[in-house]
């Protein structure tokens, strides 16, 4: 027994053991992530069930389960129609059901608001539209296309009227600056720019005017929709997203209406308060978020820790350093947050503020939260793992380096950039890539340094200077907090969340394969670096 | 730069390095001890001498390497073609482009052949082509390793033999055209094929250049070297012709030294 224990072969099971169990919860997770979000855009059934009491309930099944009380089987419907119910979700007995049907014609709407709609078409209003179908449900996809065309043509109107607005804005900021300098003195550009202003508004008007004609020409087109108890509703075009039959649907037209949802999720805008719609935002913002702060990060940590390693004398003063940077490491985030906060938002935003943008005054530019804030806050939070880990890959490079090009007349400098770094880069883009996961991750201090639940606009456009430093963003991990926890309709946003969630794990490692596959090529160059 | 200076031919039979007074000490411990000592121009000078000697650390004095080592404090001078090598306004780049080194370790940098035989040069700003394919035919013909590299020359100077290693490391030195390569034990990580070849490069390379060597084999040293020193606790015992050294030394310890008696 006493040379059992010796061989140290228990300790090897532990070890093993050990692993196993990581590896076993690191898969459960991404397993119930991707099998609650891959399935959530699938078009459902839509079942129709008779009760007992003699009434009738349409709707999507979401779970069973047994009631904890009465122990009867029970389950879970989605019976959508919020705005006529009040509510998305109903138990139903199923000791209470008399009989369930999949009804051919049921439809499915995604509508603009109020969540989904579950009924049967009645018919199609549509005035001024030449419709040539002949069955309602042809005519409704058809209609459906036309509005679609239409609404294109009102969204390139309003995107002429918010460059007008910026324009407009830009132009009162001007006349402020001009009027803080002295009216009389500017009073000849104020009297052009005044035009100029009114020119534009002038013009939004015109604009304006237009785009409400035609949307309440496109409000008049509407369709006749029954509930499954029989009463009826008018819904305006415009505001149906998606229209399905699901029960009727074939394997293939599920498939495009899957891949249709997919698409909507990537590249769209969220809708009823980020529990429908897309994340296209949110992608954007955590991607361009963790970019920025890849920026700032990298080469400060670089620079810091060659010069730690290379150039301080070895002293308490370094060895105090080395020992505050390994410990900023293990700061909770949400101090980085409010330092953040209280460093870059109200200490150097306000005084960029008042220096450069007094006639915005009080309303803050960089003053406030911002995508600039969070990336730098951000980098603070993970610039100690590029210290430590360029450090660390620094100091692996085995003496004879460095001593074979000083002997050949090399400064240290020339020995850095030609050797060291080179040998290096292998070990700082792992620091980069446990980095740039942690700040994807990160949502703690965000939240109090430029996070928002739904940004207007993203950081990044066509409108001069193209990148808004100080707009306010959407970042993924507080999508997830604020749709899963924050939201009126908790039950109806779960998908969503883990949607988000898959999201975000998926960007996370995309982004991380990106950073290895690039050090594998690196290292194969320089096999001698051990990190 | 390397090119312009006095070619050591025309210095035959001066004293190219020499010691005198010679003090290091590495924090408290005094690790070189009052050392003087001449050495020839196109000579091969071996010191030998046990572990801790100090043969090394002098060797590392004269193209100035000791002053990566924080703690150690060089008195004393040496002179190099009659220049102070010790005086702080010497310049330490010139200095070692004048002096090679070749080390214990072969240590190729994770680059090329030819760029490890051009680094030298590329540092020192000579970035044309032809000048740099006919540094590296000449240096790499020099440490006879040409034709065993010549077809190979884009490869990574890592898949090499220890042996091979260690010669490129040779040509990288000579490739700056130095007037001294110091050698610090450069076979003591090779086998005895390797070495051998290492030694008959020794005696060709002779005709160019200065070359002092540090070796712990007293064979390797009696076989390439002119002129022996032996070292013992930083101090210098005695230094002479290797015949005498080897076959008539002057002091008892020397003997008990080359004849195995201690050590």
């Amino acid at each position: 027994m006493k040379t059992f224990w010796k061989t140290g072969e228990p300790y090897v099971l532990v070890t093993g053991a050990a692993l196993a169990i990581i590896l076993v919860m690191s898969l459960t997770l991404v397993g119930v992530v991707m099998t609650n979000g891959l399935g959530y855009f699938w078009p459902q059934a839509l079942v129709r069930f008779e009760l007992k009491d003699g009434s009738v309930a349409l709707g999507q099944i979401t779970q069973h389960e047994k009631n904890p009380i009465s122990d009867i089987r029970r389950l879970q419907l989605k019976i959508g129609n919020r705005d006529i119910y009040g509510q998305d979700f109903r138990w139903i007995d199923e000791k209470d059901i008399t009989s369930r049907t999949m009804p051919e014609d049921a439809v499915l709407l995604e509508r603009r608001e109020h969540g989904n709609y579950f009924g049967y078409l009645k018919g199609v209003t549509a005035e001024g539209l030449n419709l040539s179908a002949a069955a309602p449900y042809d005519k409704l996809q058809q209609a459906l296309k036309l509005v679609a065309a239409k609404l294109d043509a009102t969204g390139k109107i309003k995107r002429q009227m918010s460059d007008l607005n910026s324009t407009a804005e830009r132009i009162r900021l001007k006349l402020l600056k001009l009027e803080y300098g002295g009216k009389d003195k500017n009073a000849a550009d104020i009297g052009e720019l005044t035009a100029a202003r009114e020119k534009t508004m002038a013009e939004f008007s015109r604009l304006n005017e237009q785009a409400t004609a035609t949307q309440a020409d496109i409000g008049r087109i509407t369709a006749q929709f029954s509930d499954v108890s029989g009463s009826t509703k008018d819904i305006a075009l415009v505001d149906i997203v998606a229209l399905q039959q699901p029960n009727s649907m074939s394997f293939l037209a599920k498939c495009g209406a899957y891949l249709e949802r997919v698409r909507e999720l990537l590249l769209d805008d969220p809708r009823e308060s980020n529990t429908e719609g897309g994340l296209f935002p949110a992608i954007f913002g955590t991607v361009m978020m963790v970019l920025l702060m890849s920026v700032f990060s990298l080469p400060f940590g670089v620079i810091a820790a060659i010069y730690l390693r290379e150039y301080a004398r070895d002293g308490l003063m370094t060895r105090m350093v080395r020992i505050a940077v390994n410990n900023l490491a293990g700061v909770p985030s949400i101090v980085y947050g409010v330092f953040g906060l209280g460093f870059f938002v109200y200490g150097i935003g306000g005084s960029i503020d008042s220096l450069f943008f007094p006639e915005r005054l009080p309303t803050p530019t960089f003053g406030t939260g911002g995508i600039l804030w969070s990336s730098l806050t951000l980098a603070l939070l993970t610039v100690p793992v590029v210290i430590v880990a360029t450090e660390e890959s620094l100091a692996s490079i085995p003496k004879g380096i460095r001593e074979g090009s000083l002997a050949l007349g090399a400064t240290k400098f020339q020995t850095l950039t030609k050797n060291l770094l080179p040998m290096a880069t292998p070990g700082i883009m792992t620091g980069l890539i446990l980095s740039m996961a942690r700040a994807a991750g990160e949502v703690a201090p965000l939240m109090i340094v430029g996070v928002v639940k739904l940004a207007p606009t993203l950081p990044f456009d066509s409108n001069y200077p193209f990148f808004h430093m100080d707009r306010k963003f959407m970042h993924l991990g507080f999508h997830i907090y604020d749709v899963g926890f924050q939201s009126p309709n908790v039950e109806a946003a779960k998908p969503m969340v883990y949607v988000t969630t898959m999201l975000l794990l998926a960007i996370v490692i995309v982004a991380s394969s990106v950073a290895i596959y690039l050090r594998n090529r690196m290292r194969g160059k320089y096999t001698t670096s051990t990190f | 730069m390397a090119q312009n200076q006095t070619h050591p031919q025309e210095q035959t039979g001066n004293a190219i390095l020499s010691v005198s007074n010679l003090n290091l000490h590495y924090g408290d411990t005094h690790a070189l001890k009052n050392i003087n000592l001449d050495m020839a121009c196109h000579q091969v000078t071996a010191f030998i001498g046990p572990s801790g000697c100090g043969k090394s650390t002098l060797l590392r004095c004269f193209n100035r390497m000791n002053d990566l080592v924080e703690s150690a404090r060089v008195e004393g001078s040496i002179r190099f073609n009659s220049a102070e090598v010790n005086e702080p306004s010497t310049d330490v780049i010139s200095l070692r482009r004048r002096i090679g080194m070749v080390f214990q370790q072969s240590n190729p940098f994770p680059k090329s052949i030819y760029e490890n035989i051009v680094y030298g040069l590329r540092i020192a700003g000579i970035n044309d082509k032809t000048t740099l394919d006919e540094a590296v035919e000449r240096s790499l013909k020099s440490a006879a390793i040409w034709n065993e590299v010549k077809d190979r020359l884009n490869d990574s100077a890592l898949g090499l033999s220890g042996g091979q290693a260690q010669r490129i490391c040779i040509a990288r030195a000579i490739a700056v055209s130095p007037e001294i390569i110091l050698m610090d034990e450069p076979c003591s990580a090779l086998d005895p094929i390797s070495t051998l070849k290492i030694e008959e490069l020794i005696e060709e390379l002779k005709s160019e250049y200065t070359i002092v060597i540090v070796t712990h084999n007293m064979q390797q040293a009696a076989r390439v070297s002119d002129v022996t020193a032996f070292f013992y606790l930083g101090e210098l015992i005695e230094a002479g012709g290797t015949r005498k050294i080897f076959t008539n030394p002057e002091k008892k310890q020397t003997e008990d030294y080359i004849t195995g008696r201690f050590g």
